[in-house]
C-alpha cells in the first residue's frame, strides 16, 4: 500500500474509533428529546412586577409604622401602580418631621410634593425596580429548582430564558398534571386573623371594612364528592408567612381517617412571633391561607410556644406530600404563568421513536438496495459510506450532547437523501468521463474532482439554511437544524475522504484497471 | 450497467414558454386556494391555544366526546380522529383559563361520561398568545432569511441573474407547497415550516447542479454556433440522469415517511413529497429558463445598442 493511502486509512480508522468511543454505551450516548421519551416542556413567565408591587406594599407598611412611632398622623398611605406610594399626612405641620422619616427609605424618590396639603408621592428608583425584578426571577428559578429536586426528576433542565422567562424541561415524568401543579404553585403561606366583627352576610353585601377581605376555602362533600366554596372574612394584615418555616412533614390526620396533614415548624423568629400572636389572640380564630385559599381556621385555645402547627384540609397522601415540598422549598417571590407547554406521555414518545425508526430504516433500505442494483460495486461503496455518515452523525450528536427530537429524525432522513445525492453526482460524473473514452483511473480522478465542486456548493447552501434554523428556531425546529447541519457536515467529510479512499483502495492497488464496476 | 439515459438530448429549454404558462397557472391556483380559504390554517403553534391528544380503550363516538366537552365551556373545540379510531386530537381556542386547569377540566369531562370508557391523555400542548405571535413572526423571518441566504450565496458563486432566478424558483415552490397544504386542508405547523425550509434547500440544490454544469462547460470552451439557450439545455441534459435519480430516491424517502412515518410526521412528509416534485420541475423550467430569457434580453439590448453605435 502506498504511503499516502496508509495515512488516509489511518485517519479514517481514527474517526471511526472516535465515533464508536463517543457512542458507547449507546443507550446513554444520545439524549432523547421530550417528544421522544415523554416529559414536560414548560415556558413560564414570571410576573416580576407583582414582586415589585408586594415589596412596595411592604415599604408602605413600614413607612406607616415608622411615621406612627414618631407620632406623625397619617391620613392616607397607599400604593399606586407598582412602584409608588402616595402619602397624605393628617396635618401639614408635621411636614418636616415626616421628611426626616422618609429620607431613611433610600430606594424611593420624592415626587409631586404639595406641602400645603401635606401630600407627596414616593417613587421607587429605576435601579431598585430592575433589581427587584431580577431578584424575582432568580429566586423563582432557585425555588423551582428546589421543588423539582425534592419531587425527584432525573436530569431536569431549569434555565432562565430572556429577561422574564423560565424554561423547564422534565424528561420522563409519569404524572404531568401533578408536576405542573407543584411547579406553578406560588405557595405563599400566610397566617391571618378572622374578622369576627363582620358577618359573612354583611361582607358579601359589600359592607366590608377597609382592613378586611373575603377569602374562600374549599370543602368537598364526602358523599357526593361535590366541591363547594366556603367564604371567610379575614383581616388583611399578615401576621406570619411561610418564609419563617424550617420544616414541613407529612402526617396522618389523627381526627379523620384516610386524610393526611402537613406538620410545620417555625424558625426561632417565627416561633417568637407565633407565640406572641397566639398569646394576644386567645379565643380568636387564626386562618391558615395558601395562595389566597383558606385551608383551615382553628380557634386559638392558648399560647402556642413551641413554634409548631399543622395544616389540615382533606389531603390525600400525594397532596400532602406536594404541599410539604412547596412549603419546604419556599414560596415563589412572584406568581408565574404558563406561556407554553408541551407535555408528551411516555407511551406516545415510545410510539414516535418506533415509527421514526421504521421510517428511517425503510427509506435507508430502499436507498441501499437501489444503489447496489444500479451501481453494483460502487453502489456498495456508497452504502458503506452512508453507514459511516450515520455513525459520524450520531457520534457528533453524542459528543456535543445534542438532543435528538422527532423533527431531528426527519433531519436525519433528509441527510440520508443528500448523502445519496452526493454519491449519485460522483458516479454519474465518472460514468460520463468513461463514455468520453477516459481510462478508468483518470475517469475516477476527473469524476471526483468535477463532482466535488458541485457537492460543496449544494452542501454549503443547505447547511446555511440549517444555521438559520439553529439561530432563529424554537426548540422543535432547532432539533431539525442540528441534525441536518451535523449530518451534512458528515456527508461532506465522507464524500471527500471516505468514498474516494475506498475507490483508491479498490482500484489503485492494482497495476492495471480494466473496468470499473459502476 | 443499468442506465436511465444515454446521452439524453431533450429540448427542455425550447419549451419554456409552455412551462411559464404552467408555472404561472399553478402559482395562481395556489394563491387562489389560499385566498379562497382565507389564508393558511395555522396550528396552535402559531395561533395559541391548547391541543390534547387522547387515546381511548374502545373506539368512542365522536359526538359523545363533543357532548361531554360541551359541558365545560372552554369555547369551540375541534375534535379530530388522529391515526386510528381510538385516538383523537382535541383543539381548544385560547381562553382565560390556565393550561393546567384546561387539562384538568377536559380530563374530568371525559372521565365523567362512563360511555366513553377508559382513556389516556397522551399529549398536551399549550401555546400562549404571546408565544404564538412570536412564532408566527419567527416563521416569516426564517423563510425570508433562507431566501436571502440563497440569493446571496448564488449571486456570490455564480452571478446576480442566477441568484434571482433561483429565488424566484424557490418562491414558486413555497407557494405551490402552501397551496397543496391548503387544498388538502392541512394545518401550517412547526414541522411544516421545517419541511418548507428543507424544500427551499432541496430546490436550490438542484438549481446549483445545473448552473455549475453550465459554468463548467462555458469555462472549458465557448461552443461555436450554440446559443445560450442551447448551452443551458445541454447542461440540463448532462445532469438529467443525476437529477432524476436523486429526485426518485428523495421522493421514495418522502413517500416512506408519508406512509409509514406515523400521523405526527404526516404533514411534514406531505410537504416534502410535493416539494420534491415541484423543486425538480422548477430547476429547469423556472431557474434555468429565467436565466436564459434574462441573458437573451440583456444581450439583445447590447446588440441593438452596438448596432445603433455602428449606424451613427
Amino acid at each position: 500500500m502506498p504511503r499516502h493511502l496508509r495515512v488516509r486509512v489511518a485517519f479514517v480508522v481514527l474517526v471511526v474509533a472516535a465515533s464508536v468511543w463517543y457512542l458507547y454505551p449507546p443507550q446513554k450516548a444520545i439524549n432523547l428529546g421530550l417528544d421522544l421519551q415523554g416529559g414536560i416542556h414548560l415556558m413560564l413567565g414570571v410576573e416580576a412586577d407583582k414582586h415589585v408591587a408586594s415589596q412596595t406594599d411592604r415599604a408602605a407598611e413600614d413607612l406607616k409604622g415608622a411615621l406612627e412611632r414618631k407620632g406623625i398622623g397619617v391620613k392616607r398611605i397607599a400604593r399606586e401602580a407598582n412602584a409608588a406610594i402616595q402619602v397624605e399626612l393628617a396635618s401639614p405641620q408635621s411636614w418636616n418631621d415626616a421628611l426626616t422619616v422618609v429620607s431613611e427609605f433610600g430606594s424611593f424618590e420624592r415626587r409631586d410634593e404639595n406641602q400645603a396639603a401635606g401630600r407627596f408621592t414616593l417613587v421607587m428608583s429605576e435601579r431598585r425596580v430592575n433589581q427587584l425584578r431580577d431578584d424575582a426571577i432568580r429566586q423563582g428559578l432557585e425555588t423551582i429548582r428546589n421543588r423539582v429536586d425534592q419531587f425527584g426528576v432525573a436530569e431536569p433542565t431549569i434555565t432562565r430564558q430572556g429577561s422574564q422567562q423560565i424554561l423547564i424541561q422534565l424528561p420522563g415524568v409519569q404524572d404531568p398534571a401533578r408536576a405542573k401543579a407543584l411547579i406553578g404553585k406560588t405557595a405563599l403561606l400566610e397566617f391571618k386573623l378572622l374578622d369576627e366583627r363582620t358577618s359573612i352576610e354583611q361582607a358579601l353585601a359589600g359592607q366590608l371594612p377597609e382592613t378586611s377581605e373575603v377569602l374562600y376555602g374549599r370543602e368537598v362533600d364526602k358523599q357526593t364528592k361535590v366541591e363547594h366554596k366556603v367564604p371567610y372574612v379575614v383581616l388583611k394584615r399578615t401576621l406570619l408567612t411561610g418564609a419563617e418555616l424550617t420544616r414541613a412533614e407529612v402526617q396522618a390526620d389523627p381526627n379523620s381517617l384516610g386524610n393526611w396533614q402537613v406538620a410545620i415548624e417555625f424558625t426561632s423568629t417565627g416561633t417568637r412571633i407565633f407565640g406572641e400572636v397566639t398569646e394576644q389572640n386567645v379565643g380568636k380564630r387564626l386562618a391558615i391561607i395558601l395562595d389566597g385559599t383558606v385551608y383551615s381556621a382553628p380557634r386559638i385555645n392558648e399560647r402556642i410556644p413551641g413554634g409548631r402547627a399543622v395544616i389540615t384540609g382533606q389531603f390525600t397522601v400525594d397532596d400532602a406530600r406536594d404541599l410539604a415540598i412547596v412549603l419546604r422549598a419556599g414560596a415563589l417571590p412572584a406568581p408565574v404563568v404558563i406561556l407554553e407547554e408541551r407535555t408528551v406521555g411516555p407511551s406516545l414518545g415510545a410510539d414516535s421513536i418506533r415509527q421514526g425508526l421504521i421510517a428511517i430504516t425503510a427509506s435507508a433500505v430502499v436507498v441501499f438496495i437501489f444503489m447496489l442494483a444500479y451501481y453494483r460495486l460502487s453502489g456498495l461503496i456508497a452504502d458503506v459510506a452512508l453507514g459511516l455518515n450515520l455513525l459520524i452523525l450520531f457520534a457528533c450528536m453524542a459528543a456535543i450532547r445534542a438532543t435528538l427530537t422527532l423533527p431531528g429524525l426527519a433531519g436525519i432522513a433528509l441527510t440520508v437523501g443528500m448523502a445519496v445525492d452526493t454519491n449519485i453526482l460522483i458516479f454519474e460524473r465518472i460514468r460520463e468521463e468513461l463514455r468520453v473514452g477516459k481510462t478508468p483511473r483518470s475517469a475516477v480522478e476527473a469524476g471526483f474532482r468535477r463532482a466535488l465542486r458541485t457537492i460543496v456548493d449544494t452542501h454549503l447552501t443547505v447547511m446555511g439554511t440549517a444555521v438559520i434554523l439553529l439561530s432563529f428556531g424554537t426548540s422543535s425546529v432547532k432539533g431539525f437544524g442540528v441534525s441536518l447541519f451535523i449530518g451534512l457536515g458528515a456527508s461532506l467529510f465522507t464524500a471527500y475522504f471516505f468514498t474516494r479512499l475506498l475507490f483508491d483502495l479498490v482500484y489503485m492497488g492494482r497495476r492495471k484497471v480494466e473496468a470499473i464496476s459502476i | 450497467m443499468i442506465e436511465l439515459f444515454r446521452n439524453p438530448n431533450y429540448d427542455f429549454i425550447g419549451k419554456r414558454k409552455w412551462a411559464y404558462i404552467v408555472s404561472i397557472a399553478v402559482t395562481l391556483l395556489g394563491l387562489l386556494t389560499l385566498a379562497a380559504r382565507g389564508g393558511l390554517r395555522y396550528d396552535i403553534d402559531f395561533t395559541g391555544g391548547t391541543l390534547i391528544q387522547v387515546r381511548f380503550e374502545q373506539p368512542p363516538a365522536i359526538a359523545k366526546i363533543r357532548a361531554s366537552l360541551a359541558t365545560i365551556q372552554l369555547g369551540e373545540s375541534i375534535i379530530q380522529e388522529f391515526g386510528d379510531a381510538r385516538e383523537f386530537i382535541i383543539r381548544l381556542p385560547l381562553v382565560a383559563v390556565g393550561s393546567e386547569e384546561i387539562a384538568r377540566r377536559v380530563q374530568a369531562a371525559l372521565g365523567g361520561d362512563s360511555a366513553l370508557g377508559k382513556f389516556e391523555i397522551r399529549r398536551v400542548e399549550f401555546v400562549g398568545p404571546q408565544v404564538g405571535r412570536e412564532l408566527q413572526l419567527q416563521a416569516v423571518y426564517l423563510v425570508l432569511a433562507g431566501l436571502v441566504w440563497i440569493a446571496l450565496y448564488l449571486a456570490f458563486r455564480f452571478d446576480l441573474r442566477g441568484g434571482v432566478a433561483a429565488v424566484v424558483a424557490v418562491f414558486h415552490d413555497v407557494i405551490v407547497c402552501l397551496g397543496a397544504l391548503s387544498i388538502t386542508n392541512r394545518e401550517f405547523s412547526l414541522p411544516v415550516l421545517a419541511a418548507l425550509l428543507t424544500i427551499i434547500g432541496y430546490s436550490v440544490n438542484d438549481t446549483i447542479v445545473a448552473y455549475d454544469r453550465l459554468r463548467e462547460n462555458r469555462g472549458k470552451f465557448v461552443p461555436k454556433g450554440r446559443t445560450f439557450a442551447q448551452q443551458m439545455n445541454d447542461a440540463v441534459n448532462q445532469t438529467l440522469s443525476r437529477t432524476v435519480l436523486t429526485s426518485l430516491t428523495t421522493f421514495f424517502s418522502a413517500a416512506v415517511l408519508l406512509f409509514f412515518g406515523g400521523k405526527t410526521l404526516e404533514d411534514f412528509a406531505f410537504v416534502l413529497f410535493v416539494g420534491v416534485i415541484t423543486g425538480t420541475y422548477s430547476t429547469t423550467y423556472i431557474a434555468a429558463a429565467l436565466v436564459v430569457d434574462w441573458t437573451n434580453y440583456v444581450e439583445g439590448r447590447l446588440r441593438r445598442g452596438k448596432k445603433a453605435v455602428v449606424k451613427a
